[in-house]
């Protein structure tokens, strides 16, 4: 186990926890910045399509994993960064300009929406979202003048300081600007976690009546959480607009908001890593099922014929897994891991054991 | 002046009157303890003075400033910390993560200066982590300052909610049944330390509280509460020889 | 006359959502845990009723077929809580959501892999039939789901106010610990409680799939039932049933009069007006946590 000898208040608030970590993050991100050189086209836009994800992921992860308001409707915001890139690109703002304002949007709806969101708590704020993010796709179809409707919209074509960003002509600058977006946003992640106001968060997420105590002003908070996690995941809308092209209402169903959901929890709440891992996990898995396709139709007896809904299903089945035995998901999975060698041969067996709890009423009558 | 006083204070849940028509002053730099039995309000006239709960009549003020319409976030920067009689910790942070907290109502930097990082959310890091470390320091919490709290021993966890109280700068802070679940010897640690904080850090202690050592060890002055109202104030021994709150404890009437 | 042809529709319509609202607050109740997979349940046991009474399947009599289903369902909840809910016991609640969540789309992937995606109807003894008030045309099918709606409804009124087992299931609600001091199984209670639940899930499919046709996304209807249970405020029975009607009638409505693509938005619009103002529904029974 390393063991850090801390000799001054700043260590403690370093970005990275010693010198190791550092380095680590630093190859992580020269190989990242790399893959252009040693990816094919092919894998290099699905890897584009992570980082998008992990964008939205990280919005949604401020809201769901640090303040603890889950959010199954944030698809609403994936399609406000969206279309708002859309008009404010046609309206011939450059950009520069339009990317921020496009997540700035979905931040103000989001911020919004966050005001009777305040009154609700735990499940009536997760069915609440739900509700809107299933009258997104209503919504956009009502708003036909600016969203195209069912006929949808096409996204223009990136000038970014006089140089053109195609996601097909020039796949390379496309996929170096949604790194520079999900490292720019990152770091911002982590600077709020360490400190006052990601405390802040995660204070309310624990125990809201305490934190009201410390002297948090609850409903602040959470309307600033709420506008955040919007502006992270407008922004993803924004450079999905520009990774589809062309889309129309179909690309923000209600399933887009679900999917997001049990991404983070597969990552693991709580954690940057987690929303990271989960978007991977997403990214990869119909890779691995077009490749294990075969297998799986015969042995449900479907033949030849692919089977409807099938990535769906076994997406479904890692989450029951995840949440049954592994409720940290895939960050809270490798953290133990790490200890166990770290710790070898000295880890017990019971050392990660979960404390039993009984449950108790949130209901006074 | 006295630092807290509250006045013809009163509340009923659903027609039954938890606190009815409670009155008093808590001087600067005393031990003020309230007890009684279960039930008799004590814990909902901290949930008040903390603004949980809403009072039906009565006022309460600190330091002069009427605070019986702030909002509960309104207190802890006035300089009043607290602590549960369950504890509240924040369960998935460290001992240090939870002091931090405490300071919250400290913090002078925006959220965007957060994102940013900037100088003066490094600045005040720096002095948020040198107070914690005093806390932790005056308190005997070193073992524990990277530890989770969901890990922690009840008694430890009870330490670390004073903390929590502590790290806030308090002028006043309201104990909630301090000793609730403690050892003989973790109890009397208690009693040094709510001693240590009247008479070293200055700060003045309401305290609701069961065991009678703690309160006859520590208080200054002990208010008797029972089914809402006042029966008995005055020193430790006078409270506890008086035939109504004799009474009450055991249970017998009034006319017996 | 149009406004009460309206009605009528809907208010059959309203009990199929009442009574799915209805399971997910039996289970809310019981184990505050809350089921995203209750339309799923809905549909398959609208399958299995289906399964039993149609030709090309068994051919049953339709009243055997609906009780045969209600076992099935019943002894598939138990089982469901038993193998896997089971596992979260005392877990937060927004991993039960999350768990439900994706046992739903397991669900509809198995229902779609055994029945396929096309739409079927139930063959009923009341299909067709209709019977007259004026110029109000009632369906057999749709007086059948009201009349069974009222009769299911009186029995878990009577099943929760008046046995030793529904007295203890609502106790078991409050407090899982002292329920269990006071020997109270609570786990074996949870198990029932999915039972029942699903049971009236059963009862809700085959309601619905009597009126008109099913496909493995009707599930989806259940989100429908969450508007209801929540204007219903979550946590009352009586208070389901009534959110599910108003869901039901102002379905029809919207359709009628407001102008075309605010229809489809008008049951969640309602709900979250209800969540505004009244975030606690319209019969709260969710106060403020005790410290």
């Amino acid at each position: 186990m390393r063991i850090h000898f801390k000799t001054g208040y700043g260590q403690d608030i370093r970005l990275f926890e010693d010198s190791r970590e550092a380095v680590q993050n630093a190859l992580l991100i020269l190989a990242a910045v790399s893959a252009p050189w040693w990816l094919d086209e092919y894998m290099l836009g699905e890897v584009t399509y992570v980082l998008i994800w992990i964008l939205a992921g990280l919005g949604l992860m401020i809201l769901a994993g640090h303040t603890g308001q889950p959010s199954l409707g944030h698809g609403a915001f994936l399609a406000c960064g969206a279309y708002m890139e859309v008009i404010l690109l046609e309206a011939g703002v450059p950009f520069v300009l339009s990317l921020p304002l496009a997540g700035l949007f979905a931040g103000v709806v989001g911020a919004v929406v966050a005001i009777p969101a305040l009154r609700m708590s735990g499940i009536y704020l997760a069915i609440a979202t739900l509700a809107f993010g299933i009258m997104t796709e209503d919504i956009i179809i009502l708003l036909t003048p600016w969203t195209g409707g069912i006929e949808g919209v096409f996204t223009p074509t990136i000038s970014l300081l006089g140089i053109e960003i195609d996601r097909y002509g020039d796949p390379d600058r496309f996929y170096w600007l949604c790194l520079f977006v999900v490292i720019l946003i990152t770091v911002g992640y982590k600077n709020i976690l360490r400190s006052p106001t990601g405390r802040a968060f995660t204070a309310i997420r624990d125990s809201e009546v305490s934190a009201r105590a410390m002297g948090v002003n609850v409903a602040r908070m959470k309307t600033l959480a709420f506008g955040l996690s919007c502006f992270v995941t407008g922004l993803a809308g924004a450079l999905l607009a520009h990774y589809l092209t062309a889309f129309n209402y179909e690309a923000f169903l209600i399933l887009i908001s679900i999917q997001l959901l049990l991404m983070v929890t597969v990552g693991g709440l709580g954690s940057i890593h987690g929303a990271y891992y989960g978007a991977i996990v997403i990214g990869l898995l119909p890779v691995v099922i077009a490749t294990l396709r075969q297998e799986i139709s015969d042995f449900l007896g479907a033949g030849n014929s692919s089977v409807p809904g099938m990535e769906t299903a076994i997406f479904a089945v890692i989450i029951v897994a995840f949440i049954i035995y592994e409720p940290l998901g895939i960050y809270g999975r490798w953290t133990k891991i790490r200890i166990w060698l770290e710790l070898f041969p000295l880890a017990r067996k019971d050392m990660f054991r979960r404390q039993k709890s009984y449950l108790k009423t949130e209901r006074m009558k | 002046m006295s630092l807290l006083s509250v006045r013809d204070l009163s509340i009923s849940f659903g027609g039954v009157k938890a606190v009815d028509n409670v009155s008093f002053d808590v001087e600067p730099g005393e031990v003020f303890t309230i007890v009684g039995p279960n039930g008799a309000g004590k814990s909902t006239i901290f949930n008040l003075i903390s603004r949980i709960y809403d009072p039906s009549s009565g006022s309460i003020s600190f330091d002069g400033q009427d605070i019986t319409r702030s909002r509960a976030d309104e207190i802890a920067p006035l300089g009043i910390a607290r602590t549960f009689q369950n504890i509240e910790l924040f369960e998935h942070s460290t001992v240090m993560h939870n002091l931090l907290v405490g300071q919250h109502s400290r913090r002078t930097t925006s959220w965007l200066s957060d994102a940013l990082f900037l100088p003066a959310t490094r600045r005040e890091e720096h002095n948020m982590r040198e107070k914690a470390e005093q806390v932790i320091d005056f308190l005997d919490l070193q073992p524990y300052r990277d530890k989770l709290i969901a890990g922690l021993p009840y008694g430890v966890r009870k330490v670390v909610e004073i903390a929590r109280g502590l790290a806030s700068d308090p002028r006043l802070l309201l104990l909630d049944e301090p000793a609730s679940g403690l050892s003989v010897e973790e109890t009397q640690d208690m009693a040094f330390w709510i001693e240590d904080m009247q008479k070293d850090l200055g700060i003045t202690i309401l305290m609701v509280e069961h065991d009678m050592s703690l309160v006859n060890q520590v208080s200054d002055r002990v208010l008797a509460l029972a089914d809402g109202r006042s029966l008995a104030f005055g020193t430790a021994e006078e409270v506890q020889s008086h035939p109504d709150v004799i009474a009450a404890y055991l249970g017998v009437e009034e006319d017996a | 006359m149009d406004f009460l042809q309206l009605l009528v529709g809907g208010i059959a319509n309203g009990c199929v959502y009442g009574l799915v609202a209805l399971g997910f607050v039996l289970i809310y109740k019981a184990t505050e845990a809350v089921n995203f997979a209750h339309g799923d349940i809905m549909m398959l046991g609208a399958f299995v009723a289906l399964t039993f009474v149609n030709h090309e399947w068994m051919g049953l009599p339709f009243w055997l077929g609906l009780i045969l289903s209600v076992i099935v369902m019943g002894v598939f909840c138990y089982l469901l809580e038993v193998v896997v809910i089971r596992q979260l016991f005392g877990q937060p609640q927004f991993s039960v959501v999350v768990l439900t969540i994706a046992l739903g789309f397991v669900l509809r992937f198995f229902a779609g892999v055994i029945w396929g995606h096309e739409p079927q109807s139930l063959e009923t003894p009341m299909a067709g039939k209709t019977m007259n008030f004026g110029d109000i045309v009632l369906g057999y099918d749709e007086a059948f789901v009201i009349i069974a709606t009222i009769i299911l409804a009186g029995g878990l009124y009577l099943f929760f106010a008046r046995t030793r087992l529904g007295v203890a299931m609502q106790a078991a609600s409050q407090n899982q610990l002292a329920a269990y001091y006071m020997g109270i199984p609570v786990k074996r209670i949870s198990s029932l409680i999915w039972a029942v639940a699903g049971m009236t899930a059963a009862v809700a499919g085959t309601l619905f799939a009597s009126k008109g046709s099913i496909d493995p996304s009707l599930g989806l209807l259940g989100i429908k039932a969450f508007a209801a249970a929540v204007i219903g405020g979550f946590g009352s029975l009586p208070g389901a049933i009534f959110g599910g009607l108003i869901i039901g009638i102002v379905e029809p409505m919207a359709q009628a009069y407001a102008p075309p693509g605010y229809s489809q938005i008008a049951p969640y619009a309602i709900m979250l007006l209800v969540l505004v103002f009244r975030p606690n529904g319209l019969f709260a029974q969710i106060q403020q946590k005790k410290v």
